[in-house]
């Protein structure tokens, strides 16, 4: 994976400026049909979601109070997790995204809703639909390319620290929510600042962060298996708690890798985007930058629709509802401009993007050459480069690089 | 009335101070209690769940809520909706309004009608709505709503309502109406007769004009002749396409003693400026509701944005810059984010007025009393000002 200018085989250099445009057009009159059709149905659909995820909630919280028995406890789990994910993924996410303003509800609008996560509302919009969203895929600009703690480019120099990436990627999963909350505050930048330095804007941000983990822990952790006391629950409705947020956040971590880490999926070089780019120029950078999972409708909900990642980063204010019916429509543009409709199954695209994590927490080029007959010799030059200065260890790798493109060559040939 | 009320909650104070510690203690506990179940389901409250299971109870989440009980046909293009409302529902006085919020087509509209019965027994309320042509409220409030469906409600306004009746005069009354003016009328009336009729007998003396388009269009017009046959007041009934519109002329003819009548007009904007001047030029006090004071020109571009909140400043645009941008160039600190309309992060109320929508020319509109009280909510990176308009920032 390089940035899409550096590549040998640039995937978007058959395109006039033109031609970009006029894709753009395009898109937009995919966007505007949506706009008009927009309605009644879709305001039932959001409503009828909010309705169903606050009583599976209620009933698994309340199953939860005897949780004590088995069976119990293992339908209020499962129930909680359910209720979490959905709402997370398809009612805040996309409720925050402003998807649901044109409503004018203002219980259901993205300046009132705030979410079961230890990460803020506001912090969210800030790094989640402003960052995240309008410098997609951007190496060095959109956080969610790893988090600013992993390396998810072959341009990023490698270091020994890597090595540990899978690991780190698997605990962040586990705690993602938190993970999502630290890199909202950009904590590790912040905190690197001498603490006379820090600014105003991120003190008050950290202390209404760690309030929001405080009421969000005494909840699950506190109260709720406190109300579960009398029966002798306190501890299965704990742990229950527990298991939920994690398998919520497990899947959303999940989720969210397969959006834009599958191998495959462009990523851009911050010099390489014009200073004032234009309408088609966002949308090929948002089409290039993510990549959807197919499956079942309730595959699609479960996701919040994120299975639509392609869609909803061309059009992110539109009802999530909508995205299923516009996909072939866009699938259809990316055929007439000869461009990849990244899709594939949850498993596959799961693989792949771990697959990713894993190759790129060794040095460039030694995923590639290495197999089970060389693998004691692979293991002692990694050892090499590992414990190796910094001037030795550009060498072996550039030898590394050198040996994995003539691999290439024999292959392709 | 307002006696009344302050002589009762002066007695619900001596008997509180009989008992406050133990009335402290039990307040106390409930708020902690409150507290507990509002702590086990954060980042919502027990009154977000409890919506979704009894919308009507006191202190919804959502505000004060109603839900349609029944919808009669009054004319071929005017409906009677009865609305049973929330437990918050502070009651009214006949003649006062009420502001509806309901969703068309998905999208939250408000309204303002006038509350055409008086309190009743039933604890109901009634709205009765006028399709107008092309109205995205009044025709979906005729056509479309159905027994069951749930509208928002504001607290009744206003202060076009009757003298309370005083002992021993009677008071003489003229209540000019037309069209759907006659809803607030209607209310009053029936709130008199409907009590006790040889009382509001004595209590007033009322002469009725009200104009309509035609004999069939008359809303409540079986009643209001009923009305007349019974006594009950005088009616002059006017159809304009046999009578022509009504004139202040028409009117001295028809109400010879008119400047000894206490007046109410209640009608189209033409009407009731008519009957302004008329009542200024003889010195005369006129009660008046208008039922649409703001106008918004569809076809305006740019115009004065006024920040009406803690900025409070006034900036000139024009049609094709964002409000965000333009506010900025004149110093104003506005919130922001993509700046490409994604990610909601410069999203402000607008009180009144309306915008543009610059990637796809659609207009909103602001209107007092018409649209949320707290504002439509707008997003100022790509939205231009389509004629004047008022921010809350």
């Amino acid at each position: 994976m390089t940035t899409v200018t550096n590549k040998a085989d640039n995937p978007i250099a058959h395109l006039s400026p033109e031609q970009i445009e006029a894709l753009g057009a395009e898109l937009d009159a995919i966007r505007a049909e949506v706009l008009e059709a927009r309605g009644e149905k879709d305001a039932a659909y959001i409503r009828k979601m909010v309705d169903i995820q606050r009583k599976l909630e209620l009933a698994s919280r309340a199953t939860l109070l005897v949780s004590i028995f088995p069976p119990a406890w293992v339908a209020g789990t499962v129930g909680l997790s359910v209720a979490k994910i959905l709402e997370n993924m398809e009612i805040g996410h996309n409720v925050m995204h402003g998807q649901w303003d044109w409503m004018r509800d203002p219980k259901i609008h993205s300046t009132t809703w705030e979410w079961d996560n230890a990460s803020t509302a506001d912090g969210w919009k800030h790094s989640h639909n402003e960052v995240h969203h309008t410098y997609t895929n951007i190496v060095g600009k959109d956080n969610d390319l790893g988090y600013g703690i992993m390396r998810v480019d072959e341009e990023q120099r490698w270091y020994p620290l890597y090595l540990a990436q899978p690991l780190w990627n698997f605990i962040n999963a586990c705690f993602f929510e938190y993970g999502i909350a630290a890199y909202d505050l950009e904590l590790g930048r912040n905190l690197r600042t001498p603490k006379e330095k820090r600014s105003e804007k991120f003190k008050s941000d950290l202390a209404k962060t760690l309030k929001k983990i405080r009421k969000q822990a005494t909840k699950d952790y506190v109260v709720n298996p406190a109300l579960a006391l009398p029966t002798g629950s306190f501890l299965p409705a704990l742990a229950a708690n527990f298991t939920a947020n994690v398998v919520r956040n497990l899947w959303s971590h999940s989720v969210i890798m397969c959006g834009h880490f599958p191998e495959g999926v462009e990523t851009f070089e911050l010099k390489s985007i014009p200073e004032k780019e234009t309408r088609g120029e966002w949308y090929l950078r948002q089409m290039l930058g993510s990549a959807n999972i197919s499956g079942s409708k309730l595959m699609h909900i479960m996701t919040g629709n994120l299975s639509h990642q392609i869609e909803h980063h061309l059009f992110p204010d539109l009802p999530s509802s909508r995205y299923a019916e516009v996909a072939p429509k866009v699938q259809a543009v990316f055929a007439k401009y000869g461009l990849n409709y990244h899709s594939a199954p949850l498993p596959q695209q799961v693989y792949s993007a771990w697959h990713r994590v894993v190759r790129l927490s060794f040095p460039n080029g030694w995923l590639a050459t290495t197999n089970a007959k060389n693998l004691p010799s692979q293991l002692k030059l990694l050892y090499a480069m590992t414990t190796a200065d910094k001037r030795k260890r550009r060498v072996m790798q550039r030898l590394l690089e050198s040996a994995a493109a003539k691999k290439e060559m024999v292959k392709a040939a | 009335m307002s006696l009344a009320l302050s002589a009762g909650s002066l007695g619900g104070v001596s008997t509180t101070t009989a008992t406050s510690d133990a009335g402290a203690r039990t307040g106390r506990l409930r708020t902690g209690f409150r507290s507990l179940l509002d702590a086990a389901v954060t980042p919502l409250s027990v009154d977000d769940l409890l919506d979704h299971f009894a919308p009507l109870r006191t202190g919804a989440a959502a505000g004060l809520q109603g839900r349609i009980v029944s919808v009669h046909k009054e004319t071929a293009d005017a409906a009677t909706l009865v609305i049973k409302p929330g437990r918050d529902w502070a009651g009214h006085i006949p003649g006062q309004y009420v502001r509806v919020g309901i969703d068309v087509d998905g999208i939250r509209l408000w309204r303002t009608y006038s509350l055409t019965h008086g309190p009743r027994r039933d604890g109901n309320i009634s709205i009765t709505v006028k399709a107008i042509p092309g109205g995205a409220v009044s025709q979906h409030l005729v056509r479309e709503a159905r027994a069951g469906q749930m509208v928002q409600l504001a607290q009744a306004e206003g202060d076009f309502v009757l003298t309370p009746p005083v002992a021993g005069r009677r008071q003489k009354l003229l209540l000019v109406t037309a069209g759907s003016g006659i809803t607030p009328v209607i209310g009053m009336l029936r709130n008199l007769y409907s009590r006790n009729e040889a009382d509001a007998r004595a209590a007033y003396d009322i002469v009725l004009v009200h104009s309509a388009m035609k004999r069939d269009e008359v809303i409540f017009g079986a009643e209001l002749r009923a009305h007349a046959e019974a006594g009950r007041l005088r009616l002059v009934e006017r159809h304009t396409d046999t009578d022509g519109l009504l004139t202040t002329a028409d009117l001295e003819a028809e109400v010879p003693d008119l400047a000894e009548r206490t007046a109410y007009a209640c009608g189209p904007a033409g009407l009731l400026d008519t009957l302004e001047a008329f009542y200024d030029d003889r010195r005369l006090t006129l009660h008046t509701e208008r039922f649409r004071p703001t106008v918004v020109d569809l076809d305006a571009e740019g115009g004065t944005l006024t920040f009406a909140g803690a900025s409070a400043t006034t900036v000139e645009t024009d049609g094709s810059v964002p409000i965000l941008d333009a506010a900025e160039s004149a110093g104003v600190l506005m919130p922001s984010g993509c700046r490409m309309g994604i990610c909601m992060g410069c999203v402000l109320p607008m009180k009144s007025g309306a915008v543009r929508d610059l990637r796809t020319g659609e207009l909103t509109v602001a209107v007092p009393g018409e649209t949320h009280p707290d504002g439509v909510k707008i997003q100022t990176c790509i939205s231009a000002a389509a004629g004047d308009c008022t921010l809350d920032h």
